[in-house]
């Protein structure tokens, strides 16, 4: 999935029909099939037959056990400690505990079917859903001009990128170029976006570990960035502030200071999370030989970013595919070496470092211009023109009422979220919404590896280990 | 001395620890719900009364009137007798506790603590270890997982942990030549360079150790996995509500207190302290303000121990106690009686 270029391609034969009905009985295969497609049901209506059995929580069962080549795969993950009997343990002495959705430190709503022997984990199964609220579907009903108000809600801790990775997708069937100065707000904000993530993972991955003032910490620092973002967006979240065409707005008088203000704050909070952690043996001892990935692994799951990297694979699609002028400005990536918990810590507060950094030359070398494309096509007119001009008025009209139509096509545009890769693949028919948009989510992938990450260690790793994954459960369920 | 003043001494007394402790925990709480605020750059309670004072009281009246659930599948009898069972023991253990030098009514001496037990240091142990039974109890009655992981947890840590707090006091005996609490204070009476009490300060290993070691049987931060909340929910007393809970609660602040006032009375010289040539009115107080306030200095290394280290992991837990902890205990009562040989025989070349 990740060595998938973002390229555009052109000859897409549209669609022109409905999107086929749902299927009445469950006969046949076909129906079988098509019923996985299009599981929407609009509530309020009969519910259909393949409905009743298809909610029966099916999820009660583990895993197949695993095979022997599986287990060595795993060797890796197992905790070295004498203290842990690694054989495997009867059937009777087995239990199962169910850890969520409702539970203090799986993030939200994930669900973990656990098999324990003791306190030893044998086999985790990750249950999604909780959060499902449709919006892939739903952004097939909204206008490339809704539809950032849509994807922003996915990601929560990061809504900037994924309002990014929409605007991008929409903006490469588009052909529009947006101006140098849009481009640098988009990479300021999707950076200072990217510090404020994960600062919440620095504080959840501290309380995680029973370290409570790490929380407050990380918060304290996050609010910093979160009150520039409410001074530039007007909101804390869901901004719904980068939209196709270039940002909602230019950045408001007096941004530089609050950017330098918080480059400083921000990096003496990070010195500050490194004191309490670099040297403290609790924390080395809770981290390092935790929750280990390997480089294979990551590819064989799809697992990207900080968690990709910290086993070894430099890969960033900020280096690699770069969009929106960040190839411009001067930044490492950091890797680790081992995969662990521990190596994830390091490369997260790296990479803050080096987010700060890109943030820093953002501020000093923000180009003039416009901060959007002067297509008003795409781009409403001020609001002066519309009293002097008929034709503004009408593209105004045009716009809020039906949007803007995009060329039909499909197109796969992927950024670096905070959590990894972040792509947005959208299909349009050559109308004002989106035939079909799909959301390639790093959190679902995250969670998918996490039974790799997880299996022989102790209930008290699952913490660590789901922690410096920093799933977004709005991100996996969408 | 008749039976009944007697009868009445100890009466009085009872009902003034069972206050003492009760008001402890409630300025306990609320001390270190304030010291945590401050470490974590926050304000804490602030509401009821002047700077959050009343905030445990109105919690406590929270707890009292809030409904208490109980879940269908508890074991009914021994759910209901954990939060007492967790309670009881940590009361009692302050009854051993001199908090204040005597002093006399008419010709009658009364001693500041609740008895002068001379086995007071086995008194404190065997109270400590039934203080197990409440946690693993009312984990295994409450016929839920998270807490019975929890008490799993709490029987391995908290008896391990009980080896290496009795080691760690066999030295102070050794030194003392005594276990009542009482006595051990006397022993530390004196002072070095006219304001340094000389207290027990040569026993600091075994200081280092009883007090890890009491932080570990009180289930405090990082030692707090039997009711690791990221982990296990709450641990043992997760399926508690209302005032059950509430005693729960209750009794580990209670033991926060005893660990600290013991390692007062252990180590640091009990309520000996300065007094200043203070005159007759005030000198008698003077005692129970030093004690109260080295009992509140270690509370407050409890705090900020919690404030800032992460949790163990069980294994390592395990190992750190028998591992560590246990074997330099016994190193320690090695070099101790070597010392103690040489203390009393002289030099074996002299």
């Amino acid at each position: 999935m990740s060595d998938t270029p973002n390229v555009v391609t052109g000859d897409f034969e549209a669609p022109t029909t409905e999107p086929p009905s749902q299927p009445e009985t469950a006969d046949s295969a076909a129906a079988e099939a098509r019923r996985e497609i299009h599981d929407m049901w609009v509530a309020g209506t009969e519910e259909p037959a393949w409905m009743r059995s298809y909610t029966n929580e099916g999820a009660q069962e583990m895993l197949e056990a695993e095979s022997d080549p599986a287990l060595e795969i795993h060797r890796g993950t197992t905790v070295t400690d004498d203290f842990i009997v690694e054989e495997p343990a009867d059937d009777d002495e087995l239990q199962i505990l169910n850890m969520g959705p409702q539970h203090p430190s799986t993030h939200g709503v994930l669900r973990l079917h656990l098999e324990l022997d003791g306190e030893t984990i044998r086999r985790v199964k990750p249950i999604i859903g909780y959060l499902h609220t449709g919006m892939e579907k739903t952004a097939e009903t909204l206008t490339y001009m809704q539809g950032s108000t849509n994807v922003t809600r996915m990601d929560y801790l990061s809504p900037f990128h994924m309002e990014l990775a929409f605007s991008l997708a929409v903006e490469s069937l588009l052909g529009a170029e947006i101006p140098e100065r849009g481009q640098a707000i988009r990479v300021l904000l999707t950076e200072l976006n990217r510090v404020s993530s994960h600062l919440v993972w620095a504080a959840t991955q501290g309380t995680d570990l029973g370290a409570v003032s790490m929380m407050i910490y990380g918060f304290r620092d996050r609010e910093y960035i979160l009150q520039f973002f409410e001074k530039v967006t007007g909101l804390r979240m869901n901004h719904n502030f980068i939209r196709p065409g270039g940002v909602a707005a230019d950045l408001p008088d007096g941004w530089e200071e609050d950017v330098d203000e918080i480059i400083e704050k921000v990096s003496r909070g990070v010195s500050e999370y490194e004191e309490l952690f670099n040297g403290n043996p609790i924390f080395r001892d809770r981290t390092i030989g935790v929750g280990v990935i390997t480089p294979e692994e990551c590819k064989a799951l799809g697992v990207s970013g900080p968690i990709a990297r910290a086993s070894g694979i430099k890969w960033d699609l900020r280096k690699a595919f770069p969009y929106s002028g960040i190839d411009k400005y001067e930044f490492e990536v950091p890797t680790g070496k081992h995969g662990d918990v521990w190596d994830r810590y390091l490369v997260r507060i790296e990479e803050v470092k080096q987010s700060l950094g890109i943030v820093r030359q953002v501020l000093e070398t923000m180009p003039a211009g416009d901060y959007r494309t002067l297509d008003r096509k795409v781009t409403p007119p001020p609001r002066k023109r519309i009293d002097e001009s008929m034709e503004a008025l009408i593209h105004h009209f045009k716009l809020f009422t039906s949007g803007f139509k995009v060329p039909a096509g499909e197109t796969y545009q992927a950024v670096e979220s905070p959590r990894g890769e972040l792509g947005m693949y959208i299909v349009s028919d050559g109308r004002e919404r989106p035939w079909r948009m799909h959301a390639r989510t790093p959190s679902f992938n995250h969670v998918q590896a996490l039974p790799t990450m997880m299996t022989d260690s102790l209930v008290a790793d699952i913490v660590a280990t789901i922690a410096s994954c920093d799933p977004v459960l709005g991100d996996v369920d969408r | 001395m008749s039976g009944w003043e007697l009868f009445f001494e100890a009466g009085i007394k009872a009902v003034a620890v069972f206050a003492l402790v009760l008001v402890t925990v409630i300025v306990l709480v609320w001390f270190e719900r304030k010291i945590v605020a401050d470490m974590q750059n926050r304000l804490g309670p602030m509401r009821a009364g002047p700077y959050g004072v009343l905030q445990t009281v109105a919690d406590g009246v929270k707890l009292l009137v809030k409904e208490p659930v109980v879940p269908r599948k508890v074991e009914y009898g021994l759910y209901m007798v954990a939060p007492i069972a967790a309670l009881v023991p940590a009361i009692l253990i302050f009854m051993v506790i001199p908090i204040g030098q005597p002093f006399f009514i008419g010709d009658r001496e009364i001693n500041l603590a609740g008895t002068d037990l001379n086995i007071g240091l086995l008194y404190i142990l065997a109270m400590s270890s039934i203080a197990v039974y409440a946690v693993v109890l009312a984990g295994w009655s409450s016929g839920s997982k998270y807490p019975l992981l929890g008490s799993v947890r709490a029987s391995a840590q908290m008896i391990s942990y009980e080896a290496a707090m009795g080691l760690a006091l066999v030295p102070v005996v050794m030194f003392t030549g005594t276990t009542s609490l009482t006595a051990i204070v006397d022993a530390q009476a004196g002072d070095f360079l006219g304001f340094l009490g000389i207290w027990n300060i040569i026993l600091i290993p075994s200081f280092v150790i009883f007090f890890i070691s009491g932080v570990a049987e009180t289930n405090r931060a990082p030692f707090d996995l039997v009711e690791a909340e990221n982990e296990i929910v709450g641990g043992y007393h997760t399926e508690y509500s209302g005032f059950r809970f509430a005693l729960f609660f209750l009794a580990e602040y209670a033991n926060i207190f005893n660990i600290s006032a013991i390692t007062v009375t252990l180590f640091l010289g009990g309520w000996h302290g300065p007094d200043f040539g203070a005159p007759q009115w005030i000198a008698w107080a003077l005692p129970i303000f030093w004690f109260m306030l080295k009992s509140f200095a270690l509370v407050f290394l409890f705090v900020w121990i919690r404030a800032s280290l992460p949790r163990m992991r069980y294994d390592q837990l395990m190992s750190f106690g028998w591992k560590r902890l246990i074997p330099i205990s016994l190193l320690w009562i090695v070099l101790s009686t070597v010392a103690i040989a040489v203390r009393r025989l002289g030099l074996p070349w002299t």
